[in-house]
């Protein structure tokens, strides 16, 4: 478990969970603690459950009917699969990113707007006002500005990629979680977005699978490394990087397997 | 020696092998584009009988005045009025009720016994033979529920009988919406039925409108379930409500091709109503797939 330092606050905390696809056993009493506006990086092989695990944060994994969730996840102390919690509303508050761009069929501006208008907002110029905002720190506005009424799907990977963060960021979440964003951009759309990340952590909490070490390194405070559905390994990224505690993970990282 | 030997009859073997297998593939493959062509074919010969024995009917009183003399003379605007009002009541039956059992069916049918019930009910409803579907609306619609012959019981009739093929068609268009869509709609917050008809619906509606068309035209076509619910041989006058009962251009051909008062002397008559029953027909399938092409190129 990470340590954490005197000024620092814990945003969302997971307590033992655990978690099945049917009989198959995805998660096994993953402890792990999340920083408030510090990007955390979860690295490991592929199918070892990271992916699982952040999709768990936000119950999107409730949409599958044969998942079932044991122990607790706690966003500022509460915990998100209790009974009475308004799972919609949870997920104003952690959106996500996915790992293939997916803007919907609709212009730039109703992409953006779109979160909005589905959470109650109807002020016309508030909305235009979001959309602006939300483009500016995705580092899109200048880019679309003059063709906010054309189609998203026009837009390039990395261009849609950035779009889908505004749109994220436009419903104004506190943590933000990503899912393997630019594994499929190439390298400069790749650059951009992780200078992205780099400024949005001053704002958000960003948790980010991925499963490439560097750009963990490059742009985590803190890293945990799975395998096969366990927790290996966690803490600041230097230290797990430069003095990892388990063989295993050192394995990975120097790239004994992958 | 004998290697070098062996490797140029191996070798000519082979290319001799291969060039049966192009040719044998290329034998196949013209008799697959055969098969396929016939089906142009079949259409292109059905529509030029039709316009060869029919065209000579077709002018401006054929189709804007009514029949006259027993139907020997005269134009079938009255059915051509009837067969519009039918195909519309039947899409207005069919359209909001198949579109919203293929929300249900697609976007929140768990798996189960339910969800078995209603395919099954769905499926063989498609299969149930148009002459049935005729009695059914004669006994329930026309007799049971007291509408008389009319455009009602016409318009339920075909509408019960086009659900089918309203639910097959919107099903299809609500499948190819990526699932991604629904997740990046469900990941900001949406619930599922603002999803459903903030993202789902209108990414899916070229596919469900043009299965809408579709849904009309087949329905305008049909003779066995109006024969006995809405179509009558001759109506004095247009319809005033949609109590009256119409005529229809697949129930005039009918009539004039069997029981009509001069069978072979209205031959060109008949020809005529098929023709603009056709016309009718492809116009509104070419609209369908001229309209869903533009809305996917936008």
């Amino acid at each position: 478990m990470r340590e954490q330092k005197m000024e620092e606050t814990i945003k969302i905390v997971s307590d033992k969970l655990n978690f099945n696809y049917g009989d198959f056993r995805a998660l096994h009493d993953i402890s792990l603690n999340f920083i408030e506006k510090q990007v955390a990086a979860l690295i490991g092989p592929s199918g070892c459950g990271k992916s699982t695990f952040l999709r768990c944060l936000n119950r999107m994994n409730d949409l599958i009917p044969t998942a079932r969730v044991e122990g607790k996840i706690l966003l500022d102390g509460e915990n998100i699969y209790a009974p009475a919690i308004d799972v919609v509303n949870l997920r104003s508050r952690i959106g996500m990113v996915f790992q293939k761009p997916n803007p919907f069929p609709k212009s730039i501006f109703n992409n953006i707007a779109y979160g909005l208008k589905i959470n109650g907002v109807k002020d016309k110029s508030y909305i235009a006002a979001q959309v602006e905002k939300s483009l500016k720190q995705a580092a899109l506005w200048e880019e679309v500005e003059d063709r906010l009424h054309d189609s998203a799907l026009g837009l390039s990977g990395g261009q849609q990629q950035r779009l889908c963060i505004a749109r994220a960021i436009a419903v104004e979440p506190e943590i933000i979680l990503m899912d393997e964003p630019c594994s499929a951009l190439d390298p400069i759309a790749t650059q951009k977005i992780e200078e992205l990340i780099h400024e949005l952590k001053n704002s958000y909490t960003i948790i980010i699978v991925t499963h490439n070490m560097q750009q963990a390194a490059r742009v985590s405070d803190q890293t945990a490394f799975f395998y096969m559905g366990k927790l290996v390994e966690t803490g600041e990224t230097d230290t797990v990087f430069t003095r990892p505690k388990y063989k295993q993970t050192e394995d990975y990282l120097t790239g004994r397997f992958g | 020696m004998e290697g070098i030997m062996d490797k140029m009859e191996n070798n000519k073997l082979f290319r001799v092998r291969a060039k049966k297998r192009r040719v044998f593939e290329k034998i196949i493959f013209n008799a697959l584009r055969f098969a396929a062509a016939l089906n142009g074919i079949a259409l292109f010969i059905m529509i030029f009988f039709i316009v060869k024995n029919g065209w000579m009917a077709i002018n401006w009183t054929f189709l804007t005045q009514p029949p006259i003399d027993s139907m020997t003379k005269g134009g079938i605007l009255p059915c051509i009025i009837g067969t519009l009002l039918l195909g519309l009541g039947a899409m207005a039956v069919a359209f909001p009720i198949g579109v919203a059992s293929a929300i249900y069916l697609n976007e929140y049918a768990r798996p189960g016994k339910l969800l078995r019930i209603i395919r099954l009910g769905v499926n063989n409803l498609a299969g149930v033979p148009s002459v049935v579907f005729g009695l059914f609306g004669l006994a329930f619609f026309v007799i049971w529920l007291n509408m008389g012959v009319s455009i009602l019981a016409g318009s339920l009739t075909l509408g019960v009988m086009t659900l089918p093929v309203i639910i097959g068609s919107s099903e299809e268009a609500l499948k190819t919406v990526p699932d991604t869509y629904r997740e990046a709609s469900l990941g900001l917050g949406a619930t599922k039925l603002q999803t459903v008809f903030h993202v789902v619906l209108p990414a899916a509606m070229p596919g469900i409108l043009t299965g809408g068309i579709l849904g009309i035209s087949r329905a305008a076509g049909e003779t066995a379930p109006i024969m006995f619910t809405a179509a009558v041989f001759f109506s004095p006058e247009l319809p005033s409500s949609l109590f009256d009962e119409v005529m229809a251009l697949p129930y005039h051909i009918y009539v004039l091709a069997t029981a009509g008062t001069e069978i072979e002397a209205t031959r060109h008559l008949q020809y005529g109503t098929a023709l603009v029953l056709i016309a009718l027909v492809l116009g509104m399938n070419l609209a369908a797939i001229l309209y869903r092409a533009r809305l996917r190129r936008k």
